[in-house]
């Protein structure tokens, strides 16, 4: 498609495309999983899936749309609440799980109206003092009390092994549903005006881009991601305590995760969720010995890999499985106007 | 519980929490830095200063002379090796390393003394539970007191220094435009250096005073740093005195809320915080649009 | 040996080439007039020598030193100073704490608080304002001021007219004849062109990152300049090079 100019623009590289059919191959192969994996293999996946939604999530709030938020466990901790209120009022388990997901993109709406309007360390930290508000706030209600959190009874009505699957498909399908959109989001003149504000939010604004509108649409996205991955944690653990399900190792994680796969990147949350995952399940055993040894671990990306694996491998060999951005190919030298 | 009681026990309180603040604002002002190690840091400080008085038998003022120079050189080297670095990748990655810097701080403290919480409480005799007898409804406490006036005096000493020295100058210049800063003679690397060194010494001799009022575990840390940004947020970021109001705010809030039901008193700190925020919010959109009546539709 | 000796300079913005293999030497006591249209790299260049950005080839040398790498503030040390495109005082700080930041570096000289309020008197009773609140002409006195005060050997002024009405700009070039009279040695960025050509030793026209004109003031005609400037009939004025 040369048109004269000197350089052609292409969405869809050879490495893409490929890439592509492997990764339809993959999803396939990871859908039918519980019919030939074993419990603990379905298990440990089920977290992993839970783990990419995290860093993925975290990604589009910090790389694309540039919200850091300390917070995003309010989120995780709000939908479990949610649908374990739901389940203990008589409704059925997934639906509540579903609902509660969905009770939390809800409350985020008027939340972002408030909190968007905050700059920089103001929005971090006040994202995590709302967390630790509704935090307090839920162990106020008799059924939580305080600590002590309560179960989620109404799962004990399906056998572990269905429990197992259905939560396995769930987590499968939640996962992919949200990269889906964040690729279709970003791939469209969307990403480009998210990525503007990201840069510089005032000359994004200038050109028209809708700030406001697009800030929010990215955070109600993250918040309803946030939550799916928190009653997916509450479907898994069946039990809901506010310690555990509002605690700030959860937005820890996803900076970690995030940072470590590679921000603004599409394909660095995945690998960052790999990493943190692969690294949880060969070190975990050694508690204290193994989160010191995380926090060494960020801080050495910090120092020598800030781009994150992905980006590193980007940068390096100009790499890009997935088709997100646009790449420009020069095809010849672009030739000096003549001097008249 | 009397009136005045609960206002001085918040105001005091307050200004623990402008003394522990006060680093963060610094290390925000001049780098932009979200240190989220802060408050770890502030704990690692009461465990020196605990095992240093444990060992040769001092009083924790005397081991706390010793811990401010090394917590100083901490934060000196913390920015020179670590966050220096991070800082050209981008405002986002000296987040991950302060984050790794707490995680590690506080599962190493973990390791070397284990769950227990622990108090410098103990060790400072009659101090730590002596007070004041205003009236027989109303007492002040020594410690407390004690704690405020310090922190009173750092802010108004870093203040002077800002103000009128040729260093001080030197930092404000930088926090304000690092790079014109360098074209004017000022080595911002240096600057930025110092300022770390002075934020971690303050909010070392903010966790010894912690541990001296109330108690610490290694796990205390992030509790800490909420307070010292609530605080920030709450009195203004970027000015120092700000800092102090926002601590008696901070302070005052908790207090009152834990007088009406002990389990409020987080809750009434971060319902403070997010409602300052909101009124500000107003206050900025009705600037916006031409004042307070305008905007309301009053007219005039 | 030259003062400033600048060899096959690369600087670029990104992916943009911004100076494109530029090379000259500047003797002390030499006035060089710098002109260019927007854009043809007068900046960059001037940033680039003064350390405020990095070039991606090239070298710098400094009174016999190689200062290519060196930091910005270290050559501020060496005798190397700046007033940057847009003045960028420090806005919260009043105008004598401006002056005197710029007063921690260790040279000494001619340039003191009270000499530089000497040549720019509308600064003395603004000394306290703080420097955002200045007009245009002030801020740029000051900036000025900002930069003697580090005693420099070479100075670098960047537009210096830039956004001034031309009766501020006449008080501003008339406080600094002397300066110029001094024998300071000066790299200067001027839009307006016979201002330029009426203080400078010699003119260096900058088109699109390379240098297209490079002599002395006296044996430019202002028809010539014009015409480097706008790139035109490039072969005439090859010869001058």
């Amino acid at each position: 498609m040369n048109n004269g100019l000197g350089f052609t623009v292409e969405r869809w590289t050879r490495e893409s495309a490929a890439f592509g059919i492997a990764v339809a191959l993959v999803v396939l192969a990871l859908a039918a999983a519980p019919l030939f994996a074993g419990a603990d293999a379905v298990d440990k996946l089920t977290t992993l899936f839970i783990y990419v939604i995290l860093a993925a999530m975290w990604n589009a709030l910090a790389g694309y749309a540039g919200l850091v938020s300390v917070g995003q466990q309010a989120f995780f901790g709000i939908g479990a609440y949610f649908a374990i209120r739901l389940a203990v009022a008589g409704f059925p388990a997934y639906p509540s799980l579903l609902a509660g997901a969905v009770g939390a993109a809800l409350l985020s709406i008027p939340v972002s109206f408030f909190m968007l309007r905050l700059r920089g360390g103001e929005f971090s930290i006040g994202m995590w003092v709302l967390a630790e508000a509704l935090h307090l706030l839920v162990n106020l209600d008799p059924l939580i009390q305080g600590e002590t959190g309560t179960s989620m009874i109404a799962m004990n009505a399906f056998a572990p092994a269905q429990r197992l699957a259905a939560n396995y498909w769930l987590s499968l399908g939640a996962m992919l549903a949200l990269l889906g959109a964040i690729f279709v989001l970003l791939r469209g003149p969307f990403g480009a005006s998210v990525q503007a504000i990201r840069d510089d939010e005032e000359a994004a604004a200038s050109i028209g881009v809708k700030v406001i509108a697009a800030k929010q649409t990215v955070f109600i996205l993250a918040a309803f991601g946030c939550a799916l991955a928190g009653v997916l944690w509450l479907a898994t653990s069946i039990t809901f305590q506010p310690k555990t399900n509002f605690g700030v190792q959860w937005t820890a994680y996803m900076i970690l995760m995030a940072l470590v796969g590679g921000l603004g990147t599409f394909e660095g949350p995945i690998l960052g969720a790999l990493f943190f995952f692969f690294v949880q399940n060969e070190f975990g055993e050694n508690g204290v010995w193994y989160m010191a040894g995380l926090g060494v671990v960020a801080i050495l990306f910090a120092l020598f890999l800030p781009r994150g694996l992905w980006g590193e491998i980007e940068a390096r060999t100009g790499l890009r499985l997935l088709p997100v951005g646009y790449r420009l190919r020069l095809t010849e030298r672009t030739r000096a106007r003549p001097v008249m | 519980m009397s009136f005045f009681n609960l206002v001085a026990q918040g105001v005091l309180l307050g200004g623990y929490y402008a003394l522990l603040a006060c680093g963060l604002s610094l290390m925000f002002g001049v780098m932009r830095i979200i240190n989220l190690a802060h408050g770890d840091l502030a704990i690692l400080a009461a465990f020196l200063v605990f095992s240093i008085s444990d060992a040769f038998g001092l009083s924790p003022f005397l081991s706390l002379v010793g811990v401010l120079p090394i917590m100083a050189a901490v934060g000196w080297a913390l920015q020179r090796g670590v966050l220096e670095r991070s800082l050209r990748s981008g405002m986002l990655v000296p987040l991950l390393a302060t984050f790794g810097l707490s995680i590690a701080l506080e599962n190493l403290l973990f390791e070397a003394y284990g769950a227990d919480t622990r108090s410098l409480g103990g060790m400072i005799g009659d101090l730590a539970f002596d007070s004041y007898e205003v009236t027989s409804q109303f007492s002040v406490s020594y410690l407390a007191a004690l704690i405020f006036a310090l922190s009173v005096a750092l802010l108004g000493g870093l203040s002077i220094f800002l103000k009128t020295t040729s260093l001080g100058r030197a930092i404000r210049a930088t926090a304000e435009d690092p790079d014109t800063a360098e074209l004017v003679g000022i080595d911002a690397r240096a600057v930025y250096a110092v300022a770390a060194a002075i934020a971690v010494a303050t909010v070392a001799l903010a966790g010894v005073m912690l541990g001296m009022r109330a108690t610490f575990d290694p796990y205390s840390g992030p509790m800490q740093l909420i307070f010292a940004f609530e605080a920030v947020v709450i009195g203004g970021i970027g000015s120092l005195w700000g800092t102090l109001t926002g601590g008696i705010m901070l302070g005052l809030a908790q207090s009152i809320g834990a007088a009406i039901n002990p389990k409020w008193f987080l809750l009434a700190g971060h319902l403070t915080f997010l409602a300052v925020l909101g009124i500000r919010l107003f206050r900025d959109w009705a600037r916006a649009r031409g004042g307070l009546r305008s905007a309301l539709g009053l007219g005039g | 040996m030259s003062l400033l000796s600048v060899d096959r300079l690369d600087v670029r913005h990104g992916l943009l080439q911004a100076v494109r293999e530029v090379s000259f030497a500047l003797e002390e006591g030499e006035v060089l007039a710098l002109v260019g249209a927007n854009g043809a790299g007068k900046s960059t260049l001037l940033r680039a020598i003064a350390g405020a950005h990095q070039p991606s080839a090239g070298s710098i040398a400094f009174d016999g030193a190689d200062v290519t790498s060196m930091r910005a503030h270290k050559r501020v040390a060496r005798g190397i100073a700046l007033v940057p495109e847009g003045r960028r005082l420090f806005g919260d700080m009043s105008v004598e704490e401006n002056l005197r930041v710029a007063m921690r570096v260790d040279r000494r000289g001619h340039w003191t608080l009270d000499r530089v309020m000497e040549l720019f008197p509308m600064l003395i009773e603004r000394r306290n304002s703080l420097a955002g609140n200045l007009s245009g002409g002030e801020r740029q006195a000051a900036a000025i001021g900002r930069a003697l005060l580090t005693n420099p050997r070479l100075l670098l002024l960047d537009e210096v007219s830039l956004g001034l009405a031309p009766v501020v700009v006449e008080q501003l070039y008339k406080s600094m004849t002397s300066l110029l009279e001094g024998g300071a040695t000066l790299i200067l960025v001027e839009q307006e062109l016979n201002r330029a050509l009426s203080v400078a030793t010699r003119v260096l026209c900058m088109l699109e990152g390379k240098i297209v004109l490079d002599g002395p003031a006296k044996a430019m005609s202002r028809e010539l300049i014009v015409d480097a400037y706008f790139g035109l009939r490039r072969a005439a004025v090859q010869g001058l090079r």
